[in-house]
This record gives structure tokens, sequence and C-alpha cells, in this order.
């Protein structure tokens, strides 16, 4: 047992290090480390520079243009672009359609779509959830219809994480009524450019424009855009979950999440002296920092199996759960740092172009925003309850 | 990065589990609570012939040359069996403080003796007024000539009933909360000036409150450098955090198997309780806790021997806050889980649940290393102990 990183390991981090401090654009790191609101453009830019430099996918094998990177050194990567204030990656492609097609698509699928993931040309949606289908998402009902040598699609998605921005949707459909229902679903690649798709914006709570509603309307799609066998998409959409469990804690942010809490803390008074001084306020921040200083040992932990080629442990369930409600708590200690000054709205000042005045101090803006935004990570991705039924029947055979 | 074990430590601890899978049950612990028995001689006899006293140790002293991890691991096992047996105290506690601090020629005394299982030794630290404030000691040692006169009060003395020689700590100069000024010392049980009263713990543990009035010890009887054992009692209390850490990760992982097996066969309005999602969750969320304890249980074993005291320092004082608030999650729901069953004494979940209760108090509770670990200050030069530790060549 040996909790140190190897010197291999340190010289990764270096390397890496050094790599996102040289190419990641000042402008870029200021908007992450300040809350700011990313365009596609924002996203994209940090992509192609990983994409040239052959670190994009991360957790790709080689031969599809990966790095072949270990566990550990993913968990690493994370952390530098994390810490240098990276935008993260947009999982749609890299984290969940490319490793189904890898492991279920055709060769044409793998040829046509995996270079165009790598380099950012395409921008993937996800097409699971319906008004109907939630939780229960194998009730899901949007039709496909085989017709000759292509399929006719029609229903309803939500919660579709930037559809406006998305040229592909890999998509969760109804190809058969009979049987259990989750026998009767596929898994499609439908192109958003395609007659009969329509992007309906939904602004949440915090004012932004993040989801969608997708409504497809007699949409035609070619049947090579079928991945796998025709009622196997329940299959494959589990296997979309189980996989890139490295990440899904966000320990990397956090951490970097968990500086900038502290700064605001330390900036703020409260009785004339440091916010982070007042042994209440304190008392959280410690108890949050231990939460992740041993969230961050279950993350190695799980990598570290992943790495050893070892089948991973119950650990690996409790990452999504205790991950989410870090960063909730996180985004919930730095708007109460900021006391009533979270309280005025300026949507403006979070954008790229904002010259003007704030109200009370420049980093107190977005926090808000940000607390209302990420009550959502303990919603999406299998919602923390949904998770907890899962661990309890797989795990702890309940 | 690397979380396996070798395959001696996969072998130390598979031996220990089955040594006291035999000779540790619990129906033995219940007897010898209600005889107000402070250990098992047999099993303590057990223990040496397994090389388990051996665990810190060199092999220079007749030892195994283990570390925190190993240390871990037997801990790990002495709380899954709910042990009543004085590891912590003989071992963990005053075999650091020899460890640590003895010379060479104490060592050599007194180490084979902890190891063959010939000697217990008590760690007498602890003050009335101390609460977890390591460094408040009252207990006097005066100078006379060559020699020390110790007057004072020391409380809740572990396993003090057992205890043939108590580690003492007493202030040789300075103020009761100064950091300067302390010195250790052996002392006979058997001193004549020693005055004490024995009771038990709500866990089971027997613990000794010690009046010194006069006792009088030679300057060999002198542990650790004069005026400067504040270091040494840090390193030490740091391992036995850390040992505590891994007995109640032990601990957990039990009840947490007991309530989910529990969960599984208890049958209520037709069917077994567990198929209730309300009780799945609590089992869920008792799973994320041990999951979480025993990464902190990990981090704590493996930082303990860390010649970098301010890291040292920081990891084991978040896992002791991790731990303590772990356990009271865990031990709460296995019992409110159990249902009536779990109130019981005839049930060893109550036992364990103590046991963590114990476990959250001792060397200071959750509330306290949080406050602790929030104004550590991560540049603040430490208090170096004089010899780090090296690594001990592996038999």
């Amino acid at each position: 047992m040996d909790l140190n990183y190897s010197q291999e390991e340190i010289a990764f981090r270096h390397q890496v290090h050094e790599f996102v401090r040289a190419h990641l654009p000042g402008d870029l790191s200021r908007k992450v480390l300040e809350h700011r609101r990313l365009s596609k453009d924002d996203y994209v830019r940090w992509q192609k520079i990983l994409f040239e430099k052959g670190w994009i996918a991360a957790g790709w094998p080689v031969e599809y243009g990966g790095t072949g990177w270990s566990p550990i050194q993913r968990y690493i990567f994370e952390e530098e672009c994390a810490a240098a204030g990276a935008p993260r990656l947009t999982p749609f492609g890299l984290h969940m359609v490319g490793p189904v097609i890898m492991a279920f698509g055709s060769e044409w699928q793998k040829k046509h779509y995996l270079p165009r993931i790598l380099s950012s040309e395409d921008w993937w949606c996800q097409g699971y959830s319906e008004p109907g289908s939630g939780s229960d998402l194998a009730s899901l009902k949007t039709r496909a219809e085989r017709r000759d040598d292509h399929y006719v699609v029609n229903g309803q998605k939500t919660w579709n994480t930037h559809g406006q921005w998305a040229d592909m949707c890999f998509c969760l459909v109804r190809t058969s009524k009979e049987g259990k229902k989750q026998e009767g679903i596929s898994f499609l690649l439908i192109d958003m450019h395609a007659p009969g798709v329509t992007v309906r914006p939904i602004i949440l709570l915090d004012g932004e424009h993040e989801v969608n509603e997708i409504w497809f309307e007699n949409v035609k799609v070619p049947a090579k855009n079928l991945v796998g066998d025709e009622g196997r998409g329940w299959t494959y959409a589990k296997f979309l979950l189980s996989h890139e469990r490295t990440g899904i804690a966000g320990v990397g942010h956090s951490k970097r999440e968990l500086r900038y809490l502290k700064h605001i803390a330390s900036e703020e008074k409260a009785g004339g002296r440091p916010l982070i001084e007042d042994p209440l306020f304190r008392d959280r921040v410690a108890q949050l920092e231990i939460d992740l200083m041993a969230l961050e040992i279950t993350n190695l932990r799980v990598a570290a199996a992943d790495r050893d080629g070892k089948a991973p442990g119950p650990e690996a369930s409790i990452l999504k759960i205790k991950g989410t409600e870090i960063q909730q708590e996180l985004t919930e200690l730095m708007m109460e740092a900021v006391g009533p000054y979270a309280l005025p709205h300026l949507p403006m000042a979070w954008g790229e172009q904002w010259i003007g005045a704030h109200v009370g101090a420049d980093y107190a803006a977005p926090l808000a925003a940000r607390y209302f935004n990420y009550r959502k990570t303990s919603i999406y991705g299998g919602s923390n309850e949904i998770q907890r039924n899962i661990i309890a029947q797989i795990v702890l055979g309940l | 990065m690397d979380f396996s074990l070798t395959e001696e430590q996969q072998m130390l601890k598979d031996s220990v589990h089955r040594f006291l899978e035999k000779n540790c049950s619990f129906e033995q612990r219940r007897k010898m609570l209600a005889e107000r028995l402070p250990m098992n001689s047999q099993l303590w006899e057990g223990l040496a012939s397994l090389g388990v006293l051996g665990v810190p140790f060199s092999p220079e002293y007749g030892g195994f040359g283990g570390a925190g991890v190993e240390t871990m691991l037997v801990m790990e096992a002495l709380g899954r069996h709910l042990s009543l047996e004085p590891y912590l105290a003989t071992v963990v506690l005053a075999g650091g403080c020899v460890d640590l601090g003895g010379a060479d020629w104490q060592k050599k005394i007194l180490i084979p003796k902890i190891i063959d299982g010939t000697m217990l030794l008590a760690f007498a630290h602890t003050e009335p007024n101390a609460r977890f404030e390591l460094n408040h000691v009252e207990t006097r040692a005066i100078r006379d000539g060559n020699n020390f006169v110790l007057e004072g009060e020391k409380a809740l003395v572990l396993h003090g009933p057992v205890a043939e020689k108590f580690i003492v700590s007493a202030r040789t100069s300075g103020n009761p909360r100064d950091v300067h000024g302390v010195t250790l010392f052996i002392v006979e049980a058997d001193e004549g000036n020693l005055g004490g009263q024995e009771y038990p713990l709500f866990d089971g543990t027997r613990a000794l409150d010690l009046q010194l009035s006069g006792v009088k010890v030679g300057p060999e009887s002198v542990i650790g450098t004069l005026d400067a054992a504040m270091p040494l009692i840090e390193a030490v209390a740091d391992r036995a955090m850390a040992a505590l850490c891994a007995e109640a990760v032990g601990i957990m992982d039990s009840l947490h198997a007991a309530t989910v097996e529990y969960l599984k066969t208890r049958q209520q309005f037709g069917q077994p309780i567990g198929r209730f999602q309300a009780l799945q969750h609590r089992a869920v969320d008792m799973l994320i806790h041990l999951e979480q304890a025993r990464s902190m249980a990990v981090l704590a074993a493996s930082r303990v021997d860390s010649p970098n005291v301010p890291e040292r320092r920081k990891a084991i004082a978040a896992a002791k806050e991790l731990i303590g608030r772990a356990g009271r999650y865990v031990g709460q729901q296995a019992i409110q889980l159990h249902g009536g069953m779990g109130m019981t004494d005839e049930l060893n979940v109550s036992h364990y649940f103590k046991r963590l209760t114990a476990i959250d108090v001792l060397f200071g509770n959750a509330a306290y290393q949080r406050q602790r670990f929030a104004t550590m200050k991560e540049d603040q030069p430490a208090a170096q102990l004089k010899a780090p530790r090296k690594s001990w060549v592996k038999i």
C-alpha cells in the first residue's frame, strides 16, 4: 500500500501541468474560475487545443485516437485541468456515445463518428428522458418505425443539455411494444439538422438556457445509424452508465472550488474579522474539506482497482452520490459566504463582455445562480435516489 | 498510488482474523463483562504466539517491523471481533512511547517482553482538567538530586488495571498548558505511593484513575528527552488515533453487514423489511459512510509514520473527524434498523455501537478534530521528533 504518487505519476502530473499552463487561454480560465457563462466556442476552443496535443480522449484506447493512459493518469489529468480552470470537456461524445460506438457500433459508425468526436466537429447531445419517463426511463415512448433502409422517429425528449448547439443526438427509442419494456428499446444516432427535429429551450431557475425539449416529427434516420442490434438499446445504455467512473465524482473541480470558497471566505468580513475565522463557518468548511479528502481517496481506490484490472468494489457506486452532495454543499457555502450580496440578480454580469459595475464584490454575482443551478447534480445522470435503489439492489442485494 | 496489500500483509490479516474468529467470541465477551474481567490472558498469549504483539516494533528487538498499515489490519480485526484486550494500551500507546522515544537499552528490556506477552503497559497521560488537550499536563515531576518525585492525578488510564508499568507524563518545567516542559517516566504499578480507582467504561474497557503522591523514580525511568516529550506524545497519540480509526472501520463493516442481513431476513407486513425503500436507502447511506471511513483509515495508516509532521497531523485529524461522524451514523442506523433487537444487550449490535461511541470520544471527538483541523496551519513548523522513524527492513 502506498498512497504517494509514483515518480512516473509525478512526472506525468508535471508534464500535464506545464502543458495546461502554456496552452490554456487566460481569458478562458478566468471565465471558468470566476464562474462566468461559457459559450459553445469556449468549450470547443479548449477541446481543439487538447485534440491537437492528442489528449482529448483520455479514456479511449490508442487505436481509436485515445491516450491509453491509466485510470490514475486520467485522474491526474482531470485534476490538473480543473485546478488550472480549464472548461469541462463536454461528456456526451467523449465519455458517453464514443465508448458505446467503440463497444457495439458498426465499422462505418466507428470510422465516421469517432474522429468527428475527437476533433469536436460534431457536438453530441443525449436523448434519454421524456416528459413521462424520468427515473422510470424504460417506460419511454418515442417511437422508431423501420421502413426499408431507414427509421421514422416520432416523439419528444426532454432535459436535453446543450441540444441547441448539437449536431448529433444519441437517442433511446422504442422499436417494439412486445415483451418487457426494456426489450423494445433501441439505440439510435440522430442528426439534429434533419427535417422534423425541433429544439425548444427550457429556461431553468437560474434564468439560463442550458437544457431543451426536442420534438421529433417523422424524422427519417438511416438504418445504418442504429447502434448494435434492434431491441438491445437498454443494455448499451447500462454499459454507458458503468463507463468512465474516474471523473464522475468531480473531485478535481471540487478541490478547485474549495480553494475559491476559502478565498471568498477570507475576503468577506463577519464582525470585523475574516469570515473564515468565524468558528461556525470554519467548522462547516472543515467538515466539507474532510469529506472531500475522503472522497479523493475513495476515487483513487476505484481508479487503482480499475488500473489493476480488478472488478469495481462497492466504493465505486458511491462516487456519484457523494460527489454531487459535495459539489452542492460547495455552492451553498459560497453563496452563504457573501451574505446579503448573494441577492442581486445580474445575469449580464456573468457574461464574457461585461465591463459594467458590480453590486458588491465581483465574485458575488454568479454565486446564487450557481447554487440554484447545482441542484441539478443530484437529479441528473440517474437521480441520487435512483442511485441508492441501484446500490441497494446490486451491491447490497436487497 | 497503490491500495493493495503485500503478500505478507494479507497473511497477517488472514491469520489474525482466523485466530480471533476461533478464540474471541461474543459469548465470551458477555461472560467477561458480567464477571468484570479486564481481559482474556489466553487470548493475549495466543496473539503473542502469532507475533501480533510485535507488529509495530523493529526486528532488532524481535518485532514484526510493521508500520501503520500492519497496525490497521490488526486493529480492524480486533474491532470486528469486539476484543477487550489491551492492544491499544500496551502495544500502540505505551509500546509506541518506547518505540519512538526509548533509549536502545530501554527498548532491549521492554520491547521483547511486550512482544512475548509477558508485560502489560498502560499510558497514563490525560488528566481530570485536560479534556482533549494533549499538552495539558498538571502532574509535576520535581527534581530530587538525580531522581524525580511525581505529584498529581492521571485520569482514564485505558487498561490501567492490568498494567505492570505505566508510562506517565509529568511536567518538569513550565505551566500546565505549555508545550515545552513535559517529560515521560516509567512508573511501576506496585509503587507504594501510587493510589488508584478502577472502573469500567461503557464499552467494557477497564480504566483507572491514578493518584501520584510522592512517587520517586530514578533518571533511568525517563523515556525520551527531558522537557521535550510533547512531539513524542503527539506522534504516539496520532498512532493511537490511526489505530482507532481502523478499529472503527472493522466495527462499521460488521455492523453494516449485520444490518443488511437483518433487512433480508426480518419479515413484517408479509415481506422482508429490506424491500422497503426507506430502509434500503438508509442501508446505502450506511455504506457511503463506511466506504468514506475506510478511505480515511487507509489515509491515516499511510501518513501516521510520515516524517512530514504537518501532513501527518492533518491526515490524522481529518480521519478521526470523519470516522467519529461516520461511526455515529452507522451505529445509530444499525440500531434503528434492527428495531427493538438493536436495543438489547444480547445482540452484538449494541456492543459495537457503544465501542464506536467510545472511539469517537477517545483522543478528541469529531467536533474537536474539526476545530483542530480547521486551525492547523499547513506552514506551521510543527514540533519534529528528533530522529524520524526510518522504515524498517521487512523480515
